[in-house]
């Protein structure tokens, strides 16, 4: 450093720094310039202290063969968020969790003016990470700490882990060491994710954003395709979820313009009585004999709906009734039948009712003309007298359909929702707070 | 503002001051320390060269900081065992002054606060609350720094300092404090930290290949 001749004012500065390892000899750039404060020779892989002129060594490490290179080389310029920034770094981190190591990849980079910024990446799966401007505050309400508020949002804690550092390569902005173990906690607000890290009495915050492995490779111009992203990660955006909102608001709109229209056709309805007649059926009267015609009616205007409403004084017994409606003129007919059953009683839970004295049934899209119906009455061969009354209504509303309108409506935010559902539920199974399973059979 | 013009007594070479408040400045040529004194300039010092890459800030950059123009006019360089920062004096248009640090591209700007009774050396704990002007602070750690070298005009003689003790307070905004304990009496400043972007700072130093 001090031997270096003095710049003539106004020069640039040169942005990589040549040394040598005093180890192994190799040739070392230093791309951080003066901002460096460990960097690891990329021959023998001792990790140098950058701030001294010899490079002291700190400590050097059994190199693992790497299998795992970085996927982004050093050296490599990305533009992130609108800023250029460079590859300098890069440490391969484990945890474990029941004896197995789950080990991801972090990358740090620099711009000489932005300062730093850092790359992490698990099985596909990116986050562009910087250092918190502003401290996050834990709600400290339960001893154990579930949530965090950053910026007016809150993160709801993820996992609480020992993370080691495996594999150093290049330079970093903090004392590195592999073998260092920090205490991580993740709290997650999807795209974003709030990070601790605990080590040796110091905590540092880091926010995170999810990003797709592509938007990695297009920002770095880096060859081929990166890496499938392989499951769900902690803070990976729902596909769904930011949409469900919109879809029940659609559904309530949808809804709302339904009822609107059901109400609508339901005051243009005529409801127009057109027939009514009593009848008595005696008791012990044979059964399935007694048709008869009723007198004709008029059905005027247009095609519409026909009401054929059936009263009948009923108590603990039954009548069925075969209608027939038949077109004097045409002969067209409509076959319907219905029952009209009403029981009550009082048993240990006191008194009950079943079916009703009334019933009713639409027939659809009847053309206008002179019309009878032919009435066959059937009753349980021990009934009392029945008195019934028919009557016919045209153009009455069909509020039925509006019941399947409103059901098909349904399907889409109930799907939609039931995805978020599951895209939370798989989510949340690797966290420390994996959800209850729904059914005792899952997972068999 | 009028710039009082003087020479430096070790080599002659000319002493422009920039900031009329200015105590003490390096003659850019040979690196003696001048302080002013009523009548002339008294050389106290020399320093080494300051590296110049730990900073992207050099004398002269430009800024704006709350709509007020800025010219850095001076500079101290700590380190520590986790790297190192720079302390920049600003000019500020109104005749004022502030602090622009600078570690490791991280940036903030303070102001001293005085009047405040302050902890001693020996009352310092990592976690300590403090109040001041409504924001609560918490004591978050103790630095033990390393003055490494002054460049540029200060607002006080500041020079033949070696370990530096200075306690890092923060709050739930992006305010901050600093206890300076430089001088036998503590100092008390507090800032806030800076988006590069909003400092609109001309007159960078450049780097190789970086725009």
């Amino acid at each position: 450093m001090s031997s270096s001749p003095p710049l003539p004012p106004g020069a640039p500065q040169p942005a990589v720094k040549a040394l040598f390892c005093p180890k192994c000899g190799a040739a070392i750039s230093l791309r951080a310039l003066g901002q460096a404060v460990s960097a690891v020779c990329g021959s023998c892989h001792s990790i140098l202290d950058a701030k001294s002129p010899q490079l002291q060594i700190l400590q050097t490490f059994e190199k693992i063969v790497s299998s795992d290179p970085p996927l982004i080389p050093l050296g490599t310029r990305g533009r992130i968020r609108g800023t250029d920034y460079e590859t300098i770094g890069f440490q391969r981190r484990s945890i474990k969790v029941e004896g197995v190591q789950y080990s991801w990849h972090e990358y740090v980079l620099f711009n000489p003016y932005k300062g730093f910024r850092y790359l992490s990446e698990y099985q596909g799966h990116w986050n562009d990470v910087a250092v918190c401007k502003e401290q996050p505050v834990i709600d400290t309400r339960f001893s154990i700490a579930l949530s965090a508020n950053y910026l007016g949002e809150t993160y709801r804690h993820f996992q609480s882990t020992n993370a080691t550092t495996d594999f150093v390569l290049g330079e970093f902005p903090w004392e590195v060491r592999v073998g260092e173990q920090a205490t991580t906690t993740d709290y997650v607000h999807p795209p974003r994710m709030l990070s601790r890290e605990q080590a040796s009495g110091e905590e540092s915050w880091s926010i995170g954003e999810y990003m797709e492995g592509k938007d990695v490779w297009s920002a770095f111009h880096l060859p081929g395709s990166p890496p499938e992203a392989i499951g769900i990660y902690e803070n990976q955006p729902s596909p769904v979820g930011p949409n469900i909102k919109s879809v029940w608001a659609a559904f309530a709109l949808f809804a709302l313009a339904l009822f609107v229209f059901m109400i609508s056709f339901d005051l243009h309805a005529k409801k127009e009585p057109v027939f009514s007649a009593s009848y008595q059926l005696n008791t012990g009267q044979p059964v399935g004999e007694a048709s008869f015609v009723t007198d004709t009616f008029d059905l005027s205007g247009r095609t519409s709906t026909v009401e054929v409403k059936t009263s009948a004084d009923l108590q603990n017994n039954w009548i069925y009734l075969n209608y027939v409606l038949i077109n004097q003129d045409t002969g067209e007919a409509w076959d319907f039948g219905r029952e009209v059953s009403f029981y009550t009683g009082y048993d240990s839970d006191g008194s009950w009712k079943e079916g009703g004295q009334q019933n009713t049934v639409i027939v659809p899209s009847v053309p206008p003309g002179k019309y009878y119906l032919r009435i066959e009455p059937e009753a349980d061969p021990r009934h009392p007298r029945i008195s019934y009354t028919v009557e016919v209504i045209r153009d009455v509303p069909v509020n039925g359909y509006y019941g399947i309108g409103f059901l098909v409506l349904l399907i889409p935010p109930i799907m939609i929702t039931w995805r978020a559902f599951s895209f939370e539920r798989s989510r949340w199974s690797e966290s420390d707070h994996p959800p209850m399973p729904i059914l005792n059979s899952e997972g068999n | 503002m009028t710039k009082p013009v003087s020479n430096c007594p070790n080599c002659g070479a000319r002493i422009t001051f920039q900031w009329s408040s200015s105590v003490q400045t390096v003659c850019e040529y040979c690196k003696s320390i001048l302080v002013r004194t009523d009548v002339d300039l008294k050389k106290v010092g020399e320093v080494a060269d300051l590296p110049s890459e730990t900073s992207a800030i050099q004398l002269n950059t430009e800024g704006i900081y709350k709509n007020k123009a800025f010219v850095v006019t001076g500079r101290i360089l700590y380190e520590y065992d986790q790297g190192g920062w720079n302390e920049w004096l600003v000019a500020m248009n109104d005749g004022t002054s502030a602090w622009l640090s600078d570690a490791q591209e991280e940036y903030a700007v303070s102001f001293p606060l005085s009047g405040q009774k302050l902890p001693a050396e020996s009352q310092l704990q990592v976690g300590q609350q403090f109040n001041w002007h409504g924001e609560s602070y918490s004591l978050s750690a103790i630095t033990k720094a390393h003055y490494r070298g002054v460049q540029g005009e200060l607002p006080f003689e500041y020079w033949d300092k070696t370990d530096v003790l200075f306690a890092d307070l923060r709050s739930a905004s992006r305010k901050f404090a600093t206890l300076d304990y430089s001088d036998e009496e503590p100092a008390l400043y507090l800032g806030e930290l800076v988006e590069f972007e909003d400092l609109k700072m001309k007159n960078l130093r450049q780097f190789e290949g970086w725009s």
